[in-house]
């Protein structure tokens, strides 16, 4: 029971990354309709960041997350202008191609500046919290506390603020949007900026708990592509929920089947869903 | 009929002497590279080009083709020309099985899809180390036998025999192209609902040029491992899809020169810009982005534009 506990809380933190990962990537793709495979190369970059500022600048670990947002939300809403906003019209293959050329240009910069190295981030906050004979780490703490604070804020902002209900008009009818008088152009770059900051508040959360290198986007972005498949490409809720449901789903296979088992789950997840529900768990049928 | 005389007489005589006029061992050993690279990328462009999917488990049929030629051979003890139909047999076999599943997505779905299948296309050839030996991959796959008189042995001999293969592949795609098949691929690519209406089974076309795609990327990699001698997993992982696709992006999407020009171009850029080949990511990565904003026909496509309006221009005159 305490293993089962203990391996629940391990992945509910990791969920909450995965979850961070998806929702920027279902933001992108139901707002703009762009499959961003560039979007794991935010995350590793904002990880960059993070380990820039802890081990070469030594400023504090708030300070770095604050520079990773700043930093990756600006790249988000520079990828939109400088690339996707010249695709527009175009089919989802051609804007996938030109993300994976900013994904090559990404994680290519990264292994130029840094090597291909794994590198270790120093721990920030390295205490334990022991409840019910379970051991949580304060980063891990930290991790889903502030992923959820992100969620709630981000529900907030897509709701209840001017900027957050042009958004949704954009994903749900772009003409009808540019019809009643909403700057796409301007919203479209928001978005991009948005999801970068997610990706930035993800790769800056994990950071402390793995190693950075130029890769490390790719297997993330992957997930979060199965996530948001699992949960309907668009859908925030359902990344939420496929973005928990994954990684407790792997850890628990880790745990209680075999390590090798858990890398595989995310494909059998799929396939299965692809082959049954093509449009999703969490989207009505069409 | 002259000009095309010329467009495919020059190439080919250039490639047949080209190592009897560099005499370099290396630089026909790269030619050889290129040229089965090429061919999978061929097939890459049967199905972007000509259906409209884009499958990034490509370079998985490549890795599965290379892997099943030098089992059959090194372990097996089968020659070549018994090994090479089997693998490209087992791949069409794999690819139908994966397609059924797969093809009932389409475009970014369709992508993503096969995204996974490649990555574990990989995993499998990593874990099954009994028949594949791992991360280590395999060494010692043997050259062709001979037929008859002619011999495999040398590096010049292998150099033609994949020229040959490299022809026949190109004439495979011209052929298939002008069939009746190659029409139904491009209608089904322009609209699948309109080909659908005039009574095309979409489904079977999308299944019939996936097989096809997966096939001609086994030969590649058949080819590929038995003219090194040797092949590992990463031969059949993603990122060698993402280099596939670079050259076919650049080289130009459903033109029959384009494959080939990309692939030549780029990867004997990458052997002269040896000292840049840290770089290159980075800048393939916005050329990638360019060619999809400015040129989404590529440089064949570009060619063309230029070769009309100056035929065009001349026509007039």
């Amino acid at each position: 029971m305490t293993l089962f506990l203990q391996q629940l809380v391990n992945g509910v933190a990791l969920g909450s990354v995965y979850a961070l990962v998806a929702l920027g990537l279902t933001l992108v793709y139901g707002v703009l309709k762009v499959p961003n495979f560039a979007h794991g190369a935010l995350y590793m970059m904002a990880a960059y960041v993070v380990y820039v500022a802890l081990t070469a600048v030594e400023a504090p670990y708030v300070v770095a997350i604050a520079a990773a947002i700043v930093a990756i939300g600006v790249l988000g809403g520079a990828m939109e202008l400088v690339v996707f906003r010249h695709l527009e019209g175009k089919t989802p293959v051609h804007m996938m191609i030109a993300a994976l050329g900013v994904l090559f240009f990404l994680e290519g910069t990264a292994d130029v500046v840094w090597g291909p190295d794994f590198r270790p981030v120093p721990t920030p906050l390295d205490g334990v919290v022991s409840a019910f004979g379970v051991n949580i780490t304060e980063q891990r703490i930290l991790v889903i506390v502030a992923a959820v604070a992100t969620m709630v804020g981000l529900y907030t902002l897509l709701k209840r603020t001017l900027v957050g209900m042009s958004i949704e008009a954009l994903a749900q009818d772009r003409e009808g949007a540019l019809l009643v008088g909403i700057d796409t152009k301007r919203v479209a770059l928001l978005t991009f900026a948005i999801s970068g900051v997610l990706a930035a508040i993800a790769g800056s959360l994990i950071a402390p708990l793995v190693l950075v290198f130029p890769l490390m986007g790719a297997v993330v972005i992957l997930k979060a592509f199965v996530i948001v498949i699992l949960g309907g490409m668009g859908s925030v809720p359902g990344a939420i929920i496929g973005g928990y449901l994954l990684a407790i789903a792997e850890t628990m296979a880790g745990t209680y089947v075999a390590f090798a088992f858990s890398e595989l789950i995310a494909f059998a997840l799929l396939v299965l869903v692809l082959v049954f529900r093509p449009t999703g768990l969490f989207t009505k049928g069409t | 009929m002259i000009t095309r005389s010329v467009a495919i007489g020059v190439p080919l005589l250039a490639a047949i002497l080209f190592p009897l006029v560099v005499d370099n061992a290396y630089l026909v050993s790269v030619a050889v590279t290129a040229y089965v690279t090429a061919i999978a990328v061929y097939g890459l462009d049967i199905l972007l080009g000509y259906t409209g999917q884009l499958s990034l488990a490509h370079a998985g049929f490549f890795g599965v083709g290379g892997y099943a030629v030098g089992i059959l051979t090194s372990d097996y003890g089968l020659s070549f020309w018994s090994a090479l139909p089997l693998a490209l047999a087992l791949t069409a076999l794999l690819g139908h099985l994966i397609g059924l599943a797969a093809l009932r997505t389409r475009h970014d779905y369709f992508a993503i899809f096969t995204l996974a299948v490649g990555v574990m296309i990989v995993i499998v050839i990593e874990r099954w180390e009994s028949l594949t030996g791992g991360t280590d991959g395999l060494i010692g796959i043997p050259a062709p036998t001979s037929i008859g008189p002619l011999s495999f042995a040398s590096l010049n001999a292998q150099y033609y025999l994949v020229l040959a293969f490299l022809v026949l592949t190109i004439y495979v795609v011209w052929a298939l192209m002008h069939s009746l098949v190659g029409r139904t691929f491009l209608a089904v690519r322009n609209s699948e609902e309109l080909a659908r209406a005039v009574g095309i089974d979409t489904g079977r076309t999308h299944q019939l040029s996936f097989v096809i795609s997966a096939t001609l990327a086994a030969l590649g990699g058949a080819l590929y491992a038995t003219f090194l001698g040797s092949i590992g997993p990463d031969v059949g992982d993603v990122p060698m899809t993402f280099n596939m696709l670079v050259y076919l992006m650049i080289g130009g999407v459903a033109s029959l020169p384009g494959p080939l020009v990309g692939t030549i171009l780029i990867m004997g850029l990458m052997q002269a810009l040896t000292a840049f080949q840290e770089y290159s990511m980075m800048i393939l990565g916005p050329i990638l982005v360019l060619v999809v904003i400015f040129f989404p026909q590529g440089l064949a496509g570009q060619g063309r534009v230029l070769a009309n309006k100056v035929l065009g221009r001349s026509g007039d005159a």
